[in-house]
């Protein structure tokens, strides 16, 4: 389902590529972690997926197309068929709950009517029901990152990308967020995970892909964090 | 998706968002209110001067006295001649009769002069036409003509007796230096100010986009399209322009009603330009001031925001 064939980043003439001569093959419903390194390439492999990278050589594939041939349009058909949430939960400041999570809706061309029905019902599979109508600044770290979460899978898509989504947060959160995305990958998504985290890692219980130096040193289907 | 209901969500994210950033909001009507000012300041500065410029105008003319023996024949050649000039805006022909009550008219008080002229038992003046150009620079030519005329000793000409423009050619020529400068430095303060204006508002806007760039990176990574993320901000810049269009218009009545020196309105130079008055030209071109300050606001608001959100769309 996604491939990365041979791909190699680099940001700067003369430096050390960020990733180079990457193959990875992902399949349907998988969770991969992927850990290494600050550095190791992790993030930049990931951002490659939704073109907010754009491999100096190689290509990436989501399906049967090649995510860098993509029209402006089909690339944004993509971005919204794949979830992402980060470190830093980047959520809209000005916008409330709700407003978030609608936002990723409306630019998917729902109605309001499904959004009215939608976006409780996500609310309640992260358990933050009764936060609807705060604004990101009246949130909790923890909360915050569920509302990220939220926003990333309202849309089911097909991929979540989760980059360090547990960096900012104490072990009781971090342990809840884990279980929220286990479920996620539990009702089909195929979920992309990098982290620094041993214990998320070894609780997962998963396929570890380790990378260092931009290049890929491990891969175990039922890995455990060991770098 | 519905164009209709893109359109609302856009509308409505833009009206929420003016509303929810206050404070940024605040600034940049107070820049635009600013700005606004300017171009009030620039449209009364130029009308004034236009108007004081035309009662000027209208009281200069080219003058040409007739012989007191001048035929009718002839004075009514020189009037058609004058008229199939395309220099020349209007005639007013003055008969002797007419001249000479104007001038006992003039003299009422002044006993000698009026002794004098009983005195002399005939009209000792000539009949004249009095000659107004559509600009002033034209005058040089309509005088060369009647000038031309008058050497030829042909004809009418011979019974032209004096043309008067040379005596007023310093005061003429300094008018028409002083309506060309005008309207050139006029069109420059304009075109530069505006300038000015574009400036300070793009700045003030971007800005306040600016706060709002990592959103705009965000709106970007959920797949939204570039009009549905830039849409807002838009929606924005307009109600900024259109929030301090409104306010200039009703602040403008108090202001130049009772102190226009507020936005550099000087009260002695309304002294110098006479006749005019900035708050009644003002309610007397209400709709036009409504028209420019709302389009304006409104044109450069968008604009703005336009370019703003431009830079973070692309990067």
């Amino acid at each position: 389902m996604i491939f990365f064939d041979k791909v190699s980043k680099t940001y700067f003439d003369g430096q050390a590529p960020a990733v180079f001569d990457i193959t990875l093959g992902v399949e349907p419903g998988e969770f991969v972690s992927i850990v290494g390194h600050s550095g190791a390439g992790k993030t930049t492999l990931l951002k490659m997926l939704f073109a907010e990278v754009i491999p100096s050589e190689g290509a990436v594939f989501f399906g049967s197309r090649e995510v860098g041939k993509l029209s402006n349009n089909e690339l944004l058909k993509l971005r919204r068929n794949i979830g992402t949430i980060f470190q830093d939960y980047r959520l809209l400041s000005t916008k409330n709950v709700y407003e978030n999570i609608a936002f990723a809706l409306e630019v998917a061309g729902r109605s309001d009517e499904d959004i009215a029905g939608d976006v409780p019902h996500v609310l309640d599979l992260v358990g933050l029901s009764d936060k609807i109508w705060s604004f990101p600044h009246e949130l909790s770290g923890g909360e915050q990152q569920r509302v990220a979460i939220a926003r990333a899978i309202v849309n089911q898509p097909d991929v979540l990308i989760a980059d360090e989504p547990t960096g900012n947060l104490d072990p009781i959160n971090t342990h809840d967020i884990v279980g929220i995305l286990k479920k996620i990958n539990d009702l089909g998504t195929t979920i992309l995970l990098t982290t620094h985290n041993k214990s998320v890692v070894d609780s997962i219980g998963r396929r570890v892909v380790t990378m260092d130096q931009g290049r890929i040193v491990r891969d175990d289907k039922d890995g455990k964090y060991s770098l | 998706m519905p164009l209709w209901t893109t359109i609302k969500r856009i509308a409505r994210y833009g009206f929420v968002g003016f509303v929810r950033n206050g404070f940024v909001s605040l600034s940049a009507i107070l820049m635009m209110t600013i700005m606004s000012f300017m171009l009030v300041n620039i449209m009364i500065s130029n009308a004034a001067m236009t108007s004081t410029l035309q009662d000027l105008t209208n009281k200069v003319d080219v003058t040409v006295y007739f012989q007191t023996n001048a035929s009718q024949e002839h004075i009514e050649q020189i009037q058609k001649s004058l008229q199939a000039l395309p220099e020349v805006a209007s005639i007013a022909y003055v008969s002797r009769e007419q001249a000479l009550a104007d001038f006992r008219e003039r003299h009422q008080n002044d006993q000698l002069t009026i002794q004098a002229l009983d005195e002399l038992g005939s009209n000792p003046l000539g009949a004249s036409l009095e000659v107004r150009a559509k600009q002033t620079s034209q005058y040089e030519s309509i005088a060369k003509y009647l000038q031309a005329q008058q050497d030829s000793q042909e004809g009418a000409g011979a019974s032209i007796d004096k043309v008067n423009f040379y005596q007023n050619k310093t005061a003429i020529d300094r008018l028409t230096k002083i309506i060309d400068t005008s309207e050139k430095n006029g069109i420059a303060k304009t075109v530069f100010l505006a300038f000015c204006a574009l400036l300070i508002v793009l700045n003030t806007i971007r800005l306040a986009i600016y706060t709002a760039r990592d959103e705009i990176g965000v709106m970007n990574l959920v797949g939204a399209g570039r009009w549905y993320v830039r849409g807002p901000f838009m929606v924005a810049g307009v109600l900024y322009g259109l929030v301090s269009s409104v306010l200039v218009l009703i602040l403008l009545y108090p202001i130049l009603l009772y102190r226009p020196v507020l936005i550099g309105l000087d009260p002695t130079t309304e002294l110098l330009f006479g006749s005019f008055n900035s708050y009644a030209y003002y309610t007397g071109h209400f709709l036009l001031f409504f028209f420019v300050l709302t389009g304006t606001g409104i044109a450069l608001g968008a604009l703005s925001s336009y370019l703003a959100v431009r830079r973070y769309l692309n990067s």
